[in-house]
């Protein structure tokens, strides 16, 4: 039997992996052809996936020789086709490479290997380092924690410390030509504590999709674990307020996270802006004191009457404070048929009025329900805004309108001043269509630099 | 909609000698004299510091032993004059929480009597089992919501527009007894809808009364529970104050001792959570931390609960201080030896 070129790669790849771990299988192909979102599927020609970062090093050198596409694959929850392989080629799933290397206690990191998922670590810590957490997301758990930080994704710690990305200490990278590199303070020293004081060469791969190296370790801060935890709701019916009531907790800096939320169902939700305020403490008096620095920042608006505290039972409370939230998801699939994306873009806290209504009108145009998701970063540096989109995959004419929504979203987020976070292809053009035309050009130079073959993650972050 | 006026009788008002409505109000400290000023301004739609201060606990519609009601010529004149007890996203939240429901569930419509109705309380459909709810049917939802929440955020005439059509969806079942798990509901019938002339084609029953009536039947089955039990009112047994000797008689029948205390029976307080809904954190803060106290002071062991509303505010803060939270039903089947649902 004549021996195809396919088969050579099949064949080389199993040499790296074991065969056990390398497919070609249609099964595969199709479930790593796509994502939950709107994006149309594209298969890979190969899966494979490694176990060491050898592993990945060889199969990037084999990549490169053949000139394959090569998609890192974490979690594939993007919900943007971030991981779809435009075109073909080797997706490389990076889930078995899992561990946790390293959990310093004193100087709050922890190093992990690049597949593993936000679950897994969050279990990890809550047996083994009980006073320990980091930033984890409101995505399910099969999120991997790296896919996260290179998409610079917020969690539950975002509104004190930033994007999750701005908590990372270190990198090992594979380049996209081969060599095993290591950024920060890891690389002078057995420690993984700092990017800084070196120069930063973290940007090259944060925010890259994974079009400028795979990363294959991470060095990642860790934050004290209160023991108690409790959440306040505030409620508007006024968009244009929230952006004060963001500042005036934030000002206080006594909440642990704050998030947005608005949509039309169930009944109670309807109209309303909800403002969500989570609270830690270690002791009853702690947290007393907090919530109550949080109920005199809000004064000014309960005494005007517009806006107030939300009466909370037990249920809705622990569905709030539950980390990863499961209410995300179940909004996600309330159009069933299980399609769901939202345009999140990264905007100025006060843009979030306008944001709303454009959210709002675009619902209404396209005739689709809507949930509103934000998450207020860095003390209110900015927040996260998301237009959600559930949609039902078996309804073509229901995904027609969802996209029409999603660009529209896109154009807009771009409009009021925003730039769109995770975006699929087609907003990463309209981004670098209004990039400033240096930076398109730095990235363009840094792209051919480090990845001179063009194979990685083909189809993403593609300036010409 | 038709113009429904509140039956107040101000004649019983001039010759009241005590003016306990105000006098007792566990709220608002005012002496006879402030009382019967204010009563006077009120009586006349003036504006009163009773109408901005009111906690809405309805305590004023027992301490008044004529049966005038002071409490809902309150909320009239609190929408009249437009003061929102609470801020308007509170109240549009509760105002969307409560449109009644287009349609009936169909399961509904096979239900026999003896029926309960549990209001807006899906949650405690599986805690209505065991030998007490034997043969009962269940309705709820917002079809047959009562829709008396709206006293307290100044919005009473939602109550009126919308409780005419919830009586027609209950009637339409033909039922000629219901049995109202959550007294708010049964008061609307008993106290609100008659007070605004409101007629009601169906006979409402305390659940207390009938868990009453159900322990009677198998009182031989009983162990006593030989616990001490304080006992939480929530607002709306205000309006039906001549139900309440069947807490007594239930924890007579069960073996449940309620202890002694400061803040019980027509000094009860409330539990808070519609203080805090109200935005009056540090009352909030000081009436839950005096009732609690109090229960542990007085050596309960259970915090027995009528209300669901109440049982959310209030249960985590007295299981901090040791003291079991429990609805009034789940008691009585422990007392029948079944496990309240969700027990291990």
């Amino acid at each position: 039997m004549e021996v195809t070129g396919m088969d050579r790669i099949r064949k080389a790849l199993a040499e790296i992996v074991g065969e056990e771990y390398v497919s070609d299988g249609k099964e595969e192909l199709y479930i790593y052809s796509r994502d939950p979102g709107l994006m149309e599927p594209h298969e890979p020609d190969y899966v494979v996936m490694p176990k060491t970062t050898e592993e990945v090093q060889k199969i990037v050198q084999l990549a490169n020789k053949e000139k394959i596409p090569i998609v890192p694959v974490g979690g594939s929850l993007s919900l943007s086709g971030l991981v779809i392989p435009h075109r073909g080629g080797i997706a490389l799933d990076l889930k078995r490479m899992d561990r946790v290397l390293e959990v310093n206690e004193k100087s709050r990191y922890v190093v992990v290997e690049g597949g593993i998922t936000c679950g897994k670590l969050k279990a990890y810590l809550d047996r083994h380092h009980p006073n320990l957490r980091y930033s984890i997301p409101d995505a399910p758990p099969s999120a991997t924690v790296v896919g996260n930080i290179v998409i610079h994704g917020q969690g539950r710690l975002s509104q004190q410390y930033g994007f999750n990305s701005d908590m990372v200490t270190g990198l090992e990278v594979v380049l996209p030509t081969g060599e095993v590199c290591k950024i920060g303070s890891c690389s002078v020293s057995p420690y993984w504590f700092s990017l800084a004081p070196l120069p930063d060469l973290a940007g090259l791969f944060l925010g890259w999709f994974g079009t400028t190296g795979i990363i294959t370790k991470l060095g990642l801060r860790l934050y004290p674990k209160k023991k108690l935890r409790d959440i306040e709701v505030f409620v508007v019916e006024d968009p244009n307020l929230v952006p004060d009531v963001i500042h005036r907790v934030t000002h206080t800096e006594m909440a642990e996270d704050m998030f947005v939320s608005a949509q039309p169902y169930p009944f109670m939700f309807k109209d309303v802006i909800m403002i969500g305020i989570c609270l830690t403490g270690d002791s009853e008096e702690e947290l007393e004191f907090k919530r109550r620095m949080v109920w005199d920042a809000l004064r000014p608006h309960i005494d005007s009457k517009e806006g107030g505290f939300m009466m909370l039972t037990p249920d809705i409370k622990r569905e709030l404070l539950e980390m990863p939230t499961r209410s995300t998801t179940r909004f996600a699939d309330v159009m069933k048929g299980g399609g769901f994306e939202y345009c999140g873009p990264i905007i100025p806290v006060e843009k979030f009025p306008e944001a709303y209504k454009k959210l709002l009108e675009l619902s209404s145009k396209y005739g689709i329900t809507y949930g509103m998701t934000g998450r207020v970063i860095a003390r209110g540096n900015c927040m996260m805004f998301a237009f959600g989109y559930p949609f039902n995959r078996a309804d073509p004419d229901n995904i027609e309108r969802t996209k029409k929504a999603l660009h529209d979203s896109n154009l807009a987020s771009l409009d009021i001043g925003g730039v769109p976070w995770k975006p699929e292809a087609p907003a990463q053009k309209m981004i670098m269509e209004r990039m400033d035309k240096n930076t398109l050009e730095l990235m363009k130079r840094i792209k051919k630099l480090l990845d001179p073959n063009g194979i990685m993650n083909p189809g993403n972050w593609e300036a010409r | 909609m038709r113009n429904l006026e509140l039956e107040f009788d101000e004649r019983l008002c001039a010759t009241c000698s005590t003016y306990d409505c105000l006098v007792k109000c566990q709220y608002m400290k005012m002496d006879k004299d402030t009382a019967k000023a204010e009563m006077q301004k009120l009586i006349k739609g003036e504006d009163s510091f009773v109408l901005h201060e009111c906690v809405t606990c309805y305590a004023c519609e027992e301490y008044c032993k004529k049966g005038n009601h002071l409490f809902y010529l309150i909320t009239d004149l609190q929408e009249k004059r437009g003061i929102l007890p609470a801020p308007k996203p509170i109240l549009k939240q509760w105002v969307n929480i409560g449109i009644p429901g287009r349609k009936d569930i169909q399961q509904f419509w096979d239900a026999k009597e003896p029926v309960i109705s549990l209001c807006l309380f899906p949650e405690y459909v599986n805690s209505i089992q065991g030998k007490l709810f034997e043969n009962v049917s269940i309705i709820l939802g917002r079809y047959f919501f009562c829709q008396l929440v709206y006293l307290h955020f100044g919005k009473p005439s939602l109550i009126r527009e919308r409780l005419p059509e919830i009586i027609e969806n209950i009637a339409r079942h033909g039922f000629k007894e219901v049995v109202f798990f959550h007294d708010e509901c049964y008061s609307t019938f008993v106290s609100y809808a008659p007070a605004y002339g409101i007629k009601v084609p169906f006979r409402p029953v305390h659940f207390f009364e009938y868990l009453y009536n159900k322990l009677k039947e198998h009182e031989d089955e009983i162990k006593p529970l030989n616990i001490k039990v304080a006992y939480q009112r929530n607002c709306s047994s205000r309006l039906a104050p001549e139900k309440e000797h069947f807490v007594d008689k239930i924890f007579s029948l069960i073996g449940a001792e309620r202890v002694a205390r400061k803040y019980d029976r027509e000094n009860a307080l409330c539990c808070g959570g519609i203080i805090r809904g109200l935005q009056r954190y540090e009352l909030f803060v000081d009436v839950q931390k005096r009732n609690v106290e109090d229960m542990f002071n007085a050596g309960a062991e259970y915090c027995v609960f009528n209300c669901p509303g109440c049982f959310s505010s209030l249960s985590e803060a007295v299981a901090k201080k040791g003291i079991k939270p429990i609805m009034m039903h789940d008691l009585c089947k422990l007392a029948l030896g079944e496990k309240p649902t969700g027990w291990k």
